[in-house]
């Protein structure tokens, strides 16, 4: 192997490893985790995926089911409201445009913890709590404005020619915005659906403070509560089960590698 | 981005044209305000009833007392004044700027080194982009929380290597020594989105001024240092205001780590974990927004502090 090489094959397998590791010990007996720093399996036990699946009522099933229902919400919300904002940014012209693009950047560096406590309160009277409601609607209004704001610039750099032709022939914005900008805007649309899902599914703060009730559980709130309630000995199917979480986050990786670093790297280098 | 608003009307019209031509300049110029508005509707909602109002009413809240139950009752700027003698609040902000100070260093510093290696027209940069991200986007969840809790506990993976060198590792997550440490380090580990920014950077860089360094004999680390990064100066720039209000409102390691609680004796208090302690689990709502908003207000001296140091040294040569 040639010398440039070998110095990032052994920081990536470094880096990589605890997470190998993870994998290899929840496939292994429960106290192996203790004594056992290697990798090679000797044989294959899935104890810890049932024992873990089961450790809390209802089963890992249900949180699963419920983050992608949240998700789905969520991905569905941000595409549809953001890349309506994102048009009216990008391409009309009205008054006072300049001012609410300031104020839409501005958002974006929001600490959420300004507002969580005012969002709490409002949803906690309307009956919100242990809904997904508080963590779906605000998507569907756009308050993500990181997504509005990579969507103009997307939309900034598609050619005007388009949809000035279509105006011409009579279009309205409407028919402008479904049938021409949106087809053209296909990669800026994976790159929101890719980084909502990921975000969505790590997300812990808000679902946390939303969703106190079993039942509506979601895959982080209900791991975090089945670390606690287990004592330090089964970390067999812990491990198991944050597996199980970790891999969406994969399949995503895997499937829309191409959109986030794009994604990345547009709107880092603008 | 609105270049021509407001400036349609005084346009002298254009008369040496066939008669429909001024009609159709007027209405390509013509202000979209009904449409406008139309489009921007969902985000002006969102906007109003989900971030302006909110900030308002937290503001407000900040002056209360307040514990969800009751009405809030006006107590003046006293929630701000009890923040500076409460002990445990003074220790998170201790516990937070170390973090801050020590852990985004550490993620620009790898992020910064492994996209200069990468950066040599690598055969295999695919994979190795592809690795040294993927800890960004598992890094944010629970279970990767859990997996680092396991990893420094007093048996775990890390201690288990040392013992193979007959050496014994400390309690690493018990220990209120080392307890942060293991959090600057988690986040470390996460260095894969400023990495993909750099990398992007470095792409762009003039291939020229390389070629004339090599022609005066410029070694390595001269290139690195007098051309590389003053180049690449507005990236570390941008990375730095990104990653310094990303590491200021880091929660889930902390929560997850400590069980919830911020210690070993609140070495690993982080900002927003005390600040949800007090306003989610003893219902201080009223403290916990003035909370927020001092939060508010270190992150904004923070990004002023970069923004005015700016000029100093980063490099806006094209």
């Amino acid at each position: 192997m040639p010398a440039k090489h070998l110095g990032l094959v052994v920081i990536g397998f470094i880096m990589l490893y605890p997470v190998l590791w993870m994998i290899v010990s929840s496939l292994r007996p429960g106290d192996e985790i203790f004594r056992n720093p290697g990798l090679i399996l000797d044989s294959l036990q899935t104890e810890n995926y049932t024992e873990g699946w089961n450790a809390l009522n209802p089963s890992f099933g249900t949180y699963l089911l419920n983050s992608t229902i949240l998700v789905l919400g969520c991905i569905i919300g941000n595409l549809v409201s953001c890349s309506m904002a994102a048009y009216a940014f990008a391409r009309l012209n009205f008054s006072g445009k300049r001012w609410w693009f300031g104020i839409m950047l501005g958002t974006i560096m929001l600490p959420v913890h300004v507002i969580i406590v005012p969002q709490y309160v409002l949803f906690s009277q309307a009956g919100w709590v242990n809904t997904f409601l508080p963590l779906i609607v605000p998507k569907i209004l756009a308050t993500d404005a990181f997504f509005v704001f990579l969507m103009v610039q997307f939309i900034r750099g598609l050619p005007r020619e388009l949809d000035e032709a279509a105006r011409i022939d009579g279009c309205g914005h409407p028919r402008i915005f479904a049938q021409i900008v949106l087809p053209l805007m296909k990669p800026a649309l994976a790159t929101t659906t890719i980084f909502t899902f990921i975000w969505t599914w790590n997300d812990f703060f808000t679902q946390l403070i939303y969703l106190t009730d079993p039942e509506m559980y979601t895959v982080p709130v209900a791991l975090r509560s089945f670390v606690d309630s287990t004592v330090a000995t089964s970390w067999g199917s812990q491990f198991a089960m944050s597996v199980v979480s970790l891999v969406p986050i994969f399949l995503a990786f895997l499937i829309g590698q191409r959109y986030l670093v794009k994604g990345i790297a547009t709107t880092g280098g603008k | 981005m609105s270049e021509n608003s407001g400036t349609a009307v005084l346009d002298p019209p254009v008369d040496d044209r066939p008669a429909a031509a001024p009609v159709r300049r007027k209405r390509k110029r013509h202000k979209h305000n009904l449409a406008g508005y139309a489009f921007l509707t969902p985000w002006l909602i969102g906007l109003f009833a989900f971030t302006l109002i909110p900030m308002v009413y937290s503001l407000y809240l900040s002056l209360t007392k307040f514990n969800l139950l009751t009405a809030p009752q006006w107590i003046g700027i006293e929630n701000y004044t009890r923040l500076f003698s409460d002990p445990r609040y003074l220790q998170s902000i201790k516990v937070t700027l170390l973090y801050v100070v020590t852990s985004v260093p550490l993620k620009l510093a790898a992020a910064l080194l492994v996209a200069v290696a990468l950066n040599r027209g690598l055969k295999a940069l695919g994979f190795y982009r592809a690795t040294f991200y993927l800890p960004s986007l598992l890094g944010a969840s629970v279970a990767v929380s859990v997996m680092w809790r396991q990893i420094f506990s007093r048996d775990g993976l890390v201690n288990q290597f040392l013992g193979l060198f007959g050496v014994q590792g400390a309690d690493w997550i018990g220990d209120p020594r080392f307890a942060l440490w293991t959090l600057v380090l988690l986040s470390g580990w996460q260095f894969g989105t400023p990495m993909l920014i750099f990398l992007a950077g470095l792409k762009q860089l003039p291939q020229d001024l390389y070629e004339a360094a090599a022609i005066d004999g410029a070694g390595r680390f001269t290139v690195f240092f007098k051309i590389t990064l003053p180049l690449l100066s507005p990236m570390v720039f941008f990375n730095l205001v990104l990653e310094t209000i990303n590491a200021f409102q880091t929660f889930t390691p902390a929560y997850v780590i400590s069980n919830g609680l911020g210690g070993p004796i609140d070495s690993t208090l982080l900002y927003t974990l005390y600040l949800y302690l007090k306003g989610f689990g003893s219902m201080q709502m009223g403290y916990a927004s003035a909370m927020a908003w001092v939060l508010f207000a270190v992150i904004g001296l923070f990004t002023a502090i970069y923004f005015w140091s700016a000029r100093k040294w980063v490099n806006y040569a094209d």
